[in-house]
This record gives structure tokens, sequence and C-alpha cells, in this order.
């Protein structure tokens, strides 16, 4: 019984144990999970997943002028990626009050273009490979240098989102309330975009531009089958982040699969066996089946 | 250089050099921390403007503004691209007053009110509230622009009604429990205390946000279509309210349908179709003349396609 169990440990343990580069990505993972957990279950909470998608899009071309500029640098895809989501982001605040109902068609004929202006920009210049690495990204090259980004970025958004949740999480539910009272308004919808922006880039690191918004979202839409609390959805979110990242790198291991999307896919069961077990469907309130 | 080479008198220049460089920079280190310090208050008043204004535990005991604060507009429009939604609006709404604003669908009502609530930003003209830079306005809007859906207790969506003792960061007093429970208990409540919003009916619902009105205790108070799809009892029961809102000397404007409503319980009436048709005692602005003048204003292609509900 001992030696079964000292043997399923060590399937589990051994591919961490004996390669850095699973450690780094174990940590990174880890680290994206913390942050994308509060994060991922505000975008659903404000019905924003679609503009979080747009956002993620929006990371592309600036990235891949990044990549143009500097090659496969770290620094200069962050940056690019950076100052595209920032104006971007930017941009739909300032519109934000000129329109009275959001326009979905818009926001899709912008995610479509800004992703296929970032995909001529690096095959002007890199190989089919660094087209894939942008795409996908490549949690298992994610070096020293892009896991301390990752763990700033996450440290950060936890410590803001624990210290503003309490307008954040009301500007998403009544946006003209906390306004009325003086909350604040305005402020705390940039407030999250750019903590939004921040997560999409330090979720490119390693998910690449496609995937960067699943181990956001998923996870989040998982928790949201099992409670209808705000803060147990929150830590949820986040443990369901965590197995979903270790089940994805041990497949990705041990099946020779590539680690970003089988982290995604991860996710994905466990939000279709959320699904299912809960039984939520069916149980969705009114306003939300509309 | 003879001097360089002894130890002990290069070590004591070395301190000398060390008290005077101390000496020298005491101003300005002195400076520095004055200005840190002026950093950290800076930073906190800073805080407290973008996002903690609403924090003001002492303006519940102040009521010495009220009764005496209205709204006064002037040749106020709302714009969306290139189609008004109103215009040219200019008058009063008297502070402790109580206004129906009544008028065809698509007639700028809304909007009228969303921009006396700050939300939209006029084309032409402004809005004189004071209330709106104290806080001590209250806006209910449409039901439907309400996410139902949103994780949150009937006892939490009251509880916010209390925003200005607890602003964005700090601990709720402990007596907020009471006054959650005793707002509720007003409206009829007590009951669903814990459910969550979602399992609300639409009355309920409006009932909660209307104890959340009870703590926030604005002294101007704007609904838009309160009582929308309510039973009866429900509009009676809200009803009341209202007028003991007015009677405290709180102004309140609500966009309404209903027009045997309005003669009944409204003192003053604001007919809107666009531009304003008229404005003042309802019996007045209710006429048969007005009303078919609010007709007639909007133009003919209009009227075939919103159709006028009263």
């Amino acid at each position: 019984m001992g030696r079964v169990s000292g043997q399923i440990l060590g399937f589990l343990v051994d591919p961490f144990a004996s390669f850095g580069f699973m450690r780094i990505a174990l940590v990174g993972c880890v680290a994206l999970a913390l942050a994308n957990g509060p994060i991922g279950t505000l975008l659903l909470m404000r019905r924003e997943s679609l503009d979080g998608n747009v956002l993620s899009h929006a990371v592309m071309p600036g990235a891949a002028l990044g990549f143009l500029y500097a090659g496969y640098s770290l620094a200069a895809l962050t940056i690019g990626g950076l100052l595209t989501g920032f104006a971007v982001a930017a941009l739909a605040a300032l519109s934000a009050g000129s329109r009275p109902q959001r326009q979905d068609s818009s926001l899709i004929a912008f995610y479509l273009i800004s992703l296929s202006l970032g995909v001529l920009i690096v095959a002007a210049r890199g190989s089919q490979a660094d087209l894939m690495h942008v795409l996908f990204g490549t949690v298992l090259a994610v070096d020293v240098k892009a896991l301390l980004l990752i763990a700033s970025i996450s440290s950060v958004t936890m410590l803001v989102v624990a210290a503003l949740y309490r307008p954040l999480a009301v500007e998403s539910f009544d946006p003209a309330f906390l306004r009325a009272v003086g909350g604040g308004g305005g402020a705390f919808r940039a407030i999250f975009i750019t903590l939004v922006v921040l997560n999409l880039v330090a979720s490119f690191q390693a998910f690449g531009t496609l995937l960067a918004i699943g181990p956001m979202l998923l996870p989040a839409a998982a928790a949201r089958c099992w409670t209808n609390k705000v803060w147990p959805m929150i830590a949820l979110a986040i443990i369901i982040g965590m197995a979903a990242a270790i089940a994805g790198l041990l497949i990705s291991y041990y099946a020779n699969l590539p680690s970003g999307p089988a982290i995604v896919i991860g996710a994905g069961t466990i939000y279709g066996m959320s699904l299912l077990a809960a039984g939520r469907i069916r149980l969705k309130p009114k306003s939300l089946r509309g | 250089m003879a001097n360089s080479s002894d130890p002990a008198r290069r070590r004591r220049s070395a301190s000398d050099v060390l008290g005077l460089m101390r000496a020298a920079t005491a101003p300005l280190r002195q400076s520095f921390v004055v200005s840190l310090s002026a950093l950290g208050d800076n930073a906190q008043a800073a805080f407290v403007r973008l996002f903690d204004s609403g924090y003001d535990p002492s303006a519940s005991e102040e009521h010495t503004r009220r009764g005496e604060e209205g709204i006064s507009v002037r040749n106020l429009s709302v714009r969306y691209g290139d189609r008004y939604a109103f215009e040219s609006l200019t008058g009063e709404f008297a502070p402790a007053s109580l206004t129906a604003v009544i008028g065809p669908n698509g007639a700028g009502k809304s909007s009228l009110l969303k921009a006396l609530a700050g939300i939209v930003r006029p084309a032409t003209g402004g809005v004189t509230c004071a209330a709106v830079a104290r806080h001590r306005l209250a806006y209910l809007p449409q039901q439907d622009e309400l996410d139902r859906g949103f994780p949150i207790t009937v006892a939490e969506l009251v509880a916010l009604g209390d925003w200005r003792n607890f602003g964005a960061v700090r601990e709720p007093a402990e007596r907020l429990a009471t006054s959650v429970y005793e707002a509720l208990a007003a409206v009829g409540l007590s009951s669903v205390i814990d459910r969550q919003i979602a399992e609300l009916s639409v009355g309920q619902f409006q009932r909660a946000l209307f104890a959340r009105l009870l703590l926030q205790d604005a002294d101007v108070i704007l609904l838009d279509e309160p009582f929308a799809s309510l039973d009866e009892s429900t509009t009676e029961d809200l009803l009341h309210f209202l007028r003991r809102w007015q009677g405290e000397g709180r102004t309140v404007v609500a966009v309404l349908h209903d027009l045997d409503q309005v003669r009944r319980y409204f003192p003053s009436t604001l007919l809107l179709a666009r531009s304003p048709i008229a404005w003042g005692e309802t019996s007045h602005s209710l006429s048969a003349e007005s009303l078919a003048r609010a007709q007639k204003a909007l133009d003919p292609s209009e009227r075939a396609r919103v159709g006028w509900v009263a």
C-alpha cells in the first residue's frame, strides 16, 4: 500500500523534482492562478468576458511590434503588449460614455483585426515557430525573468483587489449607485481594466495571445457553478486554476503535449464537470437565462 | 602629503568631514522628511479624492440643508450621436417638491434623469444641484439596468445604502445590521433578508431597492419608472414613501406612465416630448391642451413609431 502511494507521489512529484523548467512553469502557473482567480471572477460578474477576450487580442499587435523590433525578447514583448493593451483600454473607457449601449459586433471586428495584424507583423520577420510562440505561448520556456514579471504582477493584483474589493464589486453591480454615493465611479473601472491588461500580459508569457484569457475565465466560470458568494467563488477559482495548472503540466510532461493548451483543456474539463455535477444550468436564476 | 600617512589624523579628518557634511545637509534632510510626510498626506488626500470621497459619517447629523435644495436646469439638452433625447429644458425642481416626469416613449425622460444624476453629460446647458457634489443624491435606474444575476444577498444590497458611514475601505459600524433590518421591515421584506437578489420577484426587488434608498437618506431622490410592472399593493406601499420623503423636505423626481397615478399623488408635473411641453402644477401640465401639444411635438413619422403610452 505504502509502495503504491509512494509511486503515485513519485509520479506527481518527479517531473518537478527533476527539471528546473517544470518547477519554474509550476510556480508561474500557480502565481497566475492566484491573480486570475479574483480578476476572472470579477470579469465574469461584470459580464465582460467578451471585453476581456478583446483586450487579450489587443495585446497581440503590440507584442508583435516588440517582436519585430527586438526578436523574441521578454522586455520588448511585454512593453509592446502593455502599450497596445492600455491604448485600447483607454479608447474603450473614452468611448464608453458616448454610446448608449454596447456593440458586440464592433468588439469582435476589433479583435479579428488586431489578431490578423499581429499575425502579419510576426510573420514579416519571424518563422512559423515564432508565430506559434506568440499565439499559444510556451509555458515551459518561461525563464526566471518572466517568472519575476508574472509574480510581481500577480502580487500587485492581489494587493489592489484586497484593498479595493468593495468598490470594485459594487462598481460591477451598480455603477450609477457607486457614483451617486461618491465611491469614485469611473476610477474603479479604469483600475479594473488596468489589472486585466496587466494580467493578460503576464498570462501572455505562458499562454500566448489566443489562450491568455483561458486560465482567467475558465476557473472562475467553474467556481460560479458551485457557489453564490463572491469570496468563496474567488477562492475556488484560485484552487481550480492551480489544479488545472498542475494537471495540465503533468499531462504535457508524460504525454509529450504542448503545455499551455493542456492546462486550458484541464480548466475546461473542470468547468464541464462543474456544470454537470452542480446541475446549475437549470438552477440559474431567471435573469441569467435571458 | 605626510599628513595623509598618519592614520589617527586621517581618521579625525574623515570624521570632521562627515560631521561637516551632516551639518550641511541637515536642512536638506529635514526638508526631505517634511516632503516625505507631505507626500504621505497628499497620497492619502489623493486616495480619498479618487476612491473614497463618499465616506462622510458626519453628514447624517446635519440636516440643516434639507428642504433648501432643489435642482435647477438651464437650457439642458442631451444628445446621442446626432439625435436629441430632449432639448432646451430650463426650469427648477423646487426644494422639497414631488414632481412626476411624464411623456411619450422616447421623449427623453430617462435621459433627463441621467443628466440630473450626472451620469450622462449634457450636450448643451447645465444642471445645478448642490446635493450631487455632497453625494446626497440618490438615483434609482429602471430595473432592467441592474444585473439581477449578481451574487449578493438582500441584506448586503440594502447595507450598501449606508455607504457614507463606511466608504470604500472601512469596516461597517455594528449598528448597520439593525438599520438594515429596520429598513427591510419598513418595506415589508423582513422574511427574505438572507436571500440572493436573483431569487426575488420584481416587486420584492424594488422594495429592497427602496430599503436601500431609506438607508441612503439622500436629499434629492430620482426614480426612473419605479412602479413599472409592479402589482397594485406594492405600488401603493412604495408611493407612500415618495410622499413621506417629500414631507421630510427631500426633493423627489419620478418618471412615470400612469396619468391617474400622477394626478392623484403628484403636486407638480413636467410633461416632456423631446422638448418641454408644460412644467408646473399637475392639473395645468396634464390639461387636455398640453397633452395634445405633447402628441404633436414628436413629428408624424416618429409618432407612428413610438406611440403614446399613458
